[in-house]
């Protein structure tokens, strides 16, 4: 099957998305378009509120009945978008899977976690109730959660956060599916948790084939776990390129912001964190032109007139921005500042 | 598990002596005097005065209060003052109408009610649900003697399916017994189900945005099949303890709506009782609505921990 690993495993094109919010209907994604092909993985980053969990909400095909889906998203070549409920429901869980930002409610408190497990390989690979208690515990033991055999009966209140996300991670493999969406997998969680659950999804993308979508705000996460990366601002692509080109050679003055805006270890005490003056615009009222220009230093009058073009600065490497030339020669030092 | 319900038991006995004093002392509490009232205005002193000494009436309170709960225990609750005939046996008879029409207005509740409340729910703003809405806001504005007569009017009257009052009583067979409770147990259930629909609508909306929700959709699950398996269990804590509040309010609904229908049960015999100052009946039979509406509680209670696994732990 030489000819359909070139071909990419999910390819997304031109992806809106309008949803109805309490201020009025938003475009809380605009012409997002990537490709991804097996075993590959993309990082999106961005503040709250900038469209990137819309954007795996609308892979999953989950979002709210009143929101507009316009564009294309194609799994093996076949359109997702406007795809039945009923049809959608035999991919999901199956093909494309999700880990949630909230362990702790992300959970059915009701329901043994190995249930919880055995669920979605009972509904889609039809295991009788034996089969699917076996391999629960055989991805609960995978997944690094101590003495599964016993504990497979216990309900999500017995477990600790950390526990809870390894739980999470076994139902979402538990198919086998193509396509991993981890929509801020490490979050709610201690920062010495943080790297066992992220090794853990490297080591299981990697171990299984699996393509795989992370979302985060955190730099950091980004930069270590995935191979290419696209920012996103005000529910725009403002950013995308291979994460180390990226990192190497940031043109976008968002992105620069969001790198200059970290916490830097060994900074003198009571220095201020550096961040992006102003705020995230609301989806409903965003400006005309660039989204970023009411924020940006390095605006100019041309930035509000019209939505700036994919400029390409690099191998693979876009930046939504008219003042590459300024942004990318100011830029220099900016990795060590 | 059994440390959770022997601490359930023991604040359901707690109630109960509870319950007893205030019954006891406010019963005791009205003026009045049942020799005076059994022997007539015009009786001599001295008879009364004897028949006050028979009954017991002439004992301190503490010593009465005592007896009665002596006789509780043992089953014996006195003759009553009208009838003559032992109390137990005469609530006995009123139960086998009272205990089965409350069962078949709850019933209808809970299944009226979670029919519309999970309908309204899986149907959120949609034309269903704002009609069926408008329906229970409707049946809590009814008085439930008032809905009764309509009741009446409609099926007695007109059709002429069910009889207007009255109890054909089991020995017939169980359908006319049924069949004479039908439309006093519609009347009772009527509100009930229009304020439980109301509460399990918003319990299964308030599930509805709940991550494990999504969690499971994420897995593949269909609308249908998330709310069956995921949503209702957890739904159910506060529409349970709504229900077991409806109980007595249930068990307080008999008394008027027995009385619409002519109908012989625990209810009637209250009222009746009341109206002839023959408290020794009164005060065992409210004991025995006190009982029953602490003992569903105390099931309610039991039932939550049997349905959510996070109960158990909380009250160890």
């Amino acid at each position: 099957m030489a000819e359909r690993s070139d071909m990419p495993l999910i390819e997304v094109e031109n992806l809106g998305v309008r949803l109805n919010t309490s201020r009025g209907p938003a475009q809380a994604v605009r012409g997002v378009s990537f490709a991804l092909k097996r075993g590959e993985t993309l990082g999106l980053v961005g503040e709250s509120g900038c469209g990137k969990s819309v954007t795996a909400m609308s892979l999953m095909g989950l979002l709210p009945d009143s929101a507009m889906v316009t564009g294309s998203i194609k799994l093996d070549g076949n359109e997702l978008a406007g795809l039945a409920d009923a049809d959608y429901c035999r991919l999901r869980g199956n093909r494309i899977s999700m880990i949630f930002q909230e362990p702790m409610t992300a959970l059915n408190p009701m329901h043994t976690i190995g249930n919880q497990v055995a669920e979605p390989l009972r509904r889609h690979k039809k295991y009788s109730a034996s089969q699917a208690r076996k391999e629960a515990i055989a991805l609960l033991d995978r997944v690094g959660l101590p003495d599964p055999a016993r504990r497979v009966d216990a309900y999500p209140h017995q477990f600790s956060g950390g526990q809870r996300q390894r739980i999470t991670i076994a139902m979402a493999l538990a198919c086998e599916p193509d396509l991993l969406i981890a929509d801020e997998p490490t979050t709610a969680l201690d920062v010495t948790i943080q790297g066992q659950i992220l090794d853990l999804i490297a080591d299981l993308v990697e171990e299984r084939g699996m393509s795989m979508i992370l979302i985060s705000h955190d730099l950091g996460v980004i930069a270590e776990n995935v191979q290419r990366m696209m920012v996103m601002y005000g529910g725009a692509v403002v950013e995308s390129g291979p994460t180390e080109e990226v990192f190497r050679r940031m043109g976008h003055p968002y992105t620069q912001g969001l790198f200059r805006a970290r916490p830097k270890l060994g900074a003198r005490k009571g220095t201020r964190l550096k961040t992006i003056s102003g705020t995230v615009p609301e989806l409903a009222d965003l400006p005309s032109g660039c989204t970023f220009s009411e924020r940006c230093p390095l605006v100019i009058d041309a930035c509000r007139a019209a939505v700036p073009p994919m400029v390409e600065v690099g191998p693979r490497h876009g930046v939504r921005c008219i003042r590459t030339d300024v942004s990318m020669a100011e830029r220099v030092g900016a990795l060590t500042a | 598990m059994s440390v959770f319900v022997l601490r359930r038991l023991l604040t359901l006995l707690a109630t109960l002596v509870g319950a007893s004093l205030i019954i006891f002392l406010v019963l005791d509490a009205l003026p009045g005097n049942a020799a005076q009232m059994l022997m007539g205005a015009d009786a001599s002193p001295d008879a009364v005065r004897a028949l006050t000494v028979k009954l017991g009436l002439d004992q301190p309170l503490a010593v009465r209060y005592l007896q009665w709960i002596k006789g509780l225990l043992v089953g014996d609750l006195g003759n009553s003052y009208v009838y003559g005939t032992p109390v137990a046996s005469l609530i006995a008879e009123r139960l086998l109408l009272t205990v089965p029409l409350a069962i078949m207005a709850m019933a209808i509740t809970v299944t009226l009610a979670l029919s519309a409340g999970i309908y309204t729910a899986a149907n959120h703003n949609k034309l269903g649900d704002v009609g069926v809405m408008s329906l229970t806001q409707i049946g809590i504005a009814l008085p439930n003697f008032w809905f009764a007569i309509l009741l009446v009017l409609l099926f007695s009257v007109r059709l002429q399916w069910l009889s207007a009052g009255g109890f054909a009583g089991w020995e017939d067979g169980i359908w006319l017994g049924v069949k004479s409770l039908l439309l006093p147990a519609i009347s009772l259930a009527v509100v009930q189900a229009a304020i439980l629909a109301r509460v399990t609508r918003s319990a299964v909306l308030e599930v509805l945005r709940e991550d494990f929700v999504r969690t499971a959709r994420a897995k593949g699950l269909g609308k249908r099949e998330v709310l069956w398996s995921h949503v209702l269990r957890n739904a159910m804590i506060p529409v349970m303890t709504v229900m077991g509040l409806q109980f007595a309010n249930l068990l307080a609904g008999t008394i008027v709506i027995e009385n619409v229908f002519y109908l012989p049960g625990l209810g009637r015999l209250i009222f009746q009782s009341i109206a002839n100052r023959d408290l020794i009946v009164v005060r065992n039979c409210v004991m025995l609505l006190a009982t029953m509406v602490v003992i569903v509680n105390f099931v309610v209670d039991v039932l939550y921990a049997f349905i959510d696994p996070r109960i158990k732990v909380h009250d160890l």
